[in-house]
């Protein structure tokens, strides 16, 4: 019953978010201002009516109702309660409904952020909003109805893939679909303004907070990604430049781009078009990202539960909703009123650049995902563009942007003193140099790129800080050399200043973290009880193998001893081959160990019948400052939202002019 | 700096941006792009020896011996053509003989394949699409036990595959 209750509220939202999609625009024509109201109670209707639809399939899944479709092909009596809920959006017709959950989610949202967002702009908002929300529970109940029964209903379901039973799996694709749907906010904002035919720095402010929401998240969605890639596969890399990834990767860049961009236009009031036509572009990138990855188009990591005939329905969505703000933006971007022009040499010509290279690099990425796609249609030829072609193409787009960052944040607006800039970063530059000839000196013989690295990494650390540091010291006649009130002053600084010099200083952990890969080092070997294998500066000495048993799985686990090359105890570490009857599938469980922020990694290779194990035994250095750093990174734009001027439902305030001597406001 | 000058930096450092990611594009298109080769493109082509290419095909039965020190060596058939492929390293989980793989690597001076990458898909019904495709191609496999026609629309062997493991060396 509650699962037909929930199929009912699904098409309740459907009908919802049509009434929210088409009374503005009436409202509009017809001048009813009671009816332009409509879009806000609608929002919340359409959110609760998902939410509800939600709850109805989450509990069919933990009530382990099999004559639910979606039930009985994802679920299994023994799974544990954990994995029965992340099983709810571990599927094609879940994870579409949480897809929409979290659109409706940020449709409630702007809805009730009355105080942040101008009325017309957020009833327009609104109507953008609802007419995704509409086409994507019409792509729900028509392709991939979640409600769907099985008659006669079986007694056991088929259990969820294996690899999908995994805490980080649980909460990653949650936080990656609030980046990817929270830019959804971003492009309803820029279409409403297109309509609207007017954008000014109130538009700037209002849509900030929620591009800065949405990134934060992504951030978060595609670190968990990688971390469990890394460990839940078993091949010990982080990053693989696979489609699936480079599919929330390239949203990412370009909602970076989008962050920094409006920053401009908010404090400078230029760069306008371009901003809109980036939060367009971001957007639509993430229903590209969707389309790639709920299509099959590609095989892929992530290609479970794929169905090539809802391509072809993603496909026109992607054609309405790109296809129609492209055409849009190209009607009505001329008569937006162009901002001014600025100097080369300043904060805003330093995020232009900042643009540039974000916008080059995203399109190398989008080149390298979908180039084998078009040449397979054209020409029948198999291609497979790989690491190779990323690290050549987006690498040396990628480190100038990192020599800028410093930069841009040194450099005042309007008119900066690229001198006077470096002469402050001169610490950091100096910092640099010697971590990475110490590196060089200690690593005497091994990889180039790692030192470089480090050095880029300490460059972007240190230029972070130093900016918080010679702002809280001050400028001209408030420069004070007094350490008290320097601390007081770094105090005071504005949230925002602090947020982002946080995350850009996690932009260098995170280099730091992919410099370490460069002494990375495995050891391979088959071993019987009492063998050794090395790797880097560590043994591991295999103890037994035995079986164990957990709640769905059997599984074959090697015991092994770590100790380091001088013979001090580590510690130990276990990895498995999981057994999961219910789809008779094995998969290979990896053992980790950490030390500081580096890991050991240890797995199991093939059990032969004389008891003998192959293993594979990697050495990361540095490897978890890849993810801490991306954790940064997403704390600095937390930490930046509660900012008092960034705040959603915060007051609007005119920006007092700033005294010249004071510090210039970020 | 007047307003004329202030556009043309602006312009010129987007072409340079631009102009920089196209070659980069262009250069790695080149040079580090992948082709994917069946076991009887293999046999009619020719590929050198020394070029680095994806070999996908069905494990032969039968063919799978392993070494000492994780040294495996193995055929991968398309049925019409067989390659010998030697590799050092942890196969995937769902590497046995029959099973559809994609293997990385190049050729040597003797045509065994000397693989660095073994893929194989996660499900028992698995095939790498790109298999599937060139096994179809001499009509030697098809899906959904014969059901399918010729004129069907190129699909991923099977709706619920999962690239699960993939072993490097």
């Amino acid at each position: 019953m509650i699962v037909e209750v929930g199929h009912y509220a699904l098409a309740l939202a459907l009908a919802l978010s049509l009434v929210q999609a088409v009374m503005p625009a009436w409202a509009a024509r017809s001048g009813d201002a009671a009816l332009r109201e409509v879009a806000g109670p609608a929002a919340l209707g359409t959110f609760a009516c998902i939410l509800f639809a939600f709850c109805a399939l989450t509990y069919a899944h933990v009530a382990s109702d099999f004559s639910v479709q979606n039930v009985v092909e994802n679920s299994h009596t023994a799974k544990p309660l954990i994995y029965k809920i992340s099983g709810v959006w571990g599927n094609h017709e879940g994870s579409m409904l949480l897809w929409v959950l979290i659109l409706a989610l940020f449709g409630a949202w702007v809805a009730g952020a009355k105080a942040s967002v101008p009325p017309v702009l957020r009833t327009n908002v609104l109507m953008v909003q609802a007419s995704i929300t509409f086409v994507f529970v019409l792509f729900i109940i028509t392709t991939s109805n979640p409600f769907a029964r099985v008659a006669p209903a079986p007694l056991e379901g088929n259990d969820l893939n294996p690899l999908l039973q995994d805490a980080g799996l649980a909460i990653h694709p949650p936080l990656l679909y609030l980046g990817y749907v929270g830019f959804s906010i971003s492009f309803a904002f820029a279409v409403a303004a297109l309509i609207e035919g007017r954008i000014d720095a109130v538009w700037a402010r209002a849509v900030r907070p929620w591009t800065l929401i949405a990134w934060s998240f992504l951030t978060l969605g595609i670190a968990m990604g990688s971390y469990w890639a890394y460990y839940e596969l078993g091949w010990g890399g982080w990053w693989f430049w696979d489609p699936v990834e480079n599919a929330s990767l390239m949203p990412w860049i370009a909602g970076t781009a989008l962050l920094h961009s409006t920053v401009v236009m908010e404090k400078r009031d230029a760069l306008k078009v371009w901003t809109v036509l980036l939060a367009i572009l971001t957007f639509s990138l993430s229903l590209v990202g969707t389309f790639i990855v709920r299509s099959g188009l590609l095989t892929s990591v992530h290609s479970f539960a794929s169905d090539p005939s809802r391509g072809v329905f993603i496909l026109g969505i992607l054609a309405l909703f790109i296809g129609g703000s492209l055409s849009l933006f190209a009607w009505r971007a001329p008569t937006l009123r162009q901002g001014g022009l600025f100097a080369p040499i300043s904060r805003e010509g330093a995020l232009v650049l900042n643009n540039l290279f974000l916008v080059a690099a995203c399109a190398t990425v989008f080149v390298g995902t979908l180039y084998p796609l078009l040449l397979e249609m054209l020409t029948a030829e198999k291609i497979s563009v790989g690491p190779p072609f990323f690290n050549w193409t987006f690498v040396p787009l990628a480190l100038p942007l990192l020599v800028i960052v410093p930069f841009g944040q040194a450099l005042a607006w309007k008119r900066g003193d690229i001198a006077a800039a470096a002469q402050r970063l001169l610490a950091a530059f100096a910092l640099a140099l010697v971590v990475g000839v110490v590196a060089a000196a200690l690593t005497w013989g091994g990889p180039v790129m790692a030192p470089v690295g480090l050095g880029f990494g300490a460059y972007l650390i240190i230029g972070s800080a130093l900016e918080i540091w010679s702002r809280a010291r001050g400028y001209g006649q408030s420069r004070t050399r007094d350490l008290g009130t320097t601390w007081r002053r770094a105090v005071g600084l504005p949230r925002s200043a602090w947020g982002t010099a946080l995350a850009h200083a996690g932009v260098g952990v995170v280099v730091l973290g992919i410099a370490g890969q460069g002494w990375a080092t495995e050891g391979l070997a088959t071993l019987k009880p009492g063998g050794q294998v090395a790797a880097g500066p560590y043994v591991a000495t295999l103890d037994r193998v035995g079986p164990r048993k957990g709640e769905n799985y059997e599984e074959t686990t090697a015991f092994l001893t770590l100790r380091t090359k001088e013979g001090d105890a580590v510690g130990t570490v276990e990895t498995g081959k999981r057994f999961y009857p219910s789809r008779r599938m094995t998969v290979t469980e990896s053992g980790l160990k950490t030390v500081g922020v580096s890991q050991i990694y240890a797995s199991l290779g093939e059990v032969m019948p004389d008891g003998s194990i192959g293993l594979r035994l990697y050495h990361k250095p540095l490897v978890l400052l890849i993810w801490i750093g991306a954790l940064i990174m997403a704390a600095g734009g937390g930490l930046s939202l509660t900012d008092r001027r960034m705040r959603v439902g915060a007051p609007v305030k005119a920006r007092a002019k700033l005294p010249p001597a004071a510090v210039p406001a970020e | 700096m007047t307003r004329k000058s202030r556009r043309l930096i602006l312009i010129a450092s987007c072409g340079a941006v631009l102009a920089l990611a196209l070659g980069l594009i262009l250069s790695a298109m080149s040079g580090s792009i992948v082709f994917f080769r069946s076991p009887a493109e293999v046999a009619a082509q020719g590929v050198p020896p020394g070029t680095r290419f994806r070999l996908g095909g069905l494990v032969k039965d039968g063919s799978v011996k392993r070494g000492p020190d994780q040294n495996v060596e193995f055929s991968v058939t398309d049925t019409n053509a067989t390659v010998p492929v030697q590799y050092r390293g942890l196969l995937p989980d769902l590497f046995r003989e029959g099973q559809g793989i994609v293997a990385e690597g190049r050729l040597d001076a003797g045509g065994v394949f000397r693989a660095d990458t073994v893929l194989a898909k996660h499900d028992e019904n698995y095939m790498p699409r790109e298999v599937a495709d060139a096994l179809k191609a001499q009509g030697r496999w098809q899906e959904g036990g014969g059901k399918e026609t010729p004129k069907e629309a190129v699909k991923p062997a099977s709706a619920d595959a999962t690239l699960g493991q993939r072993s490097e060396r």
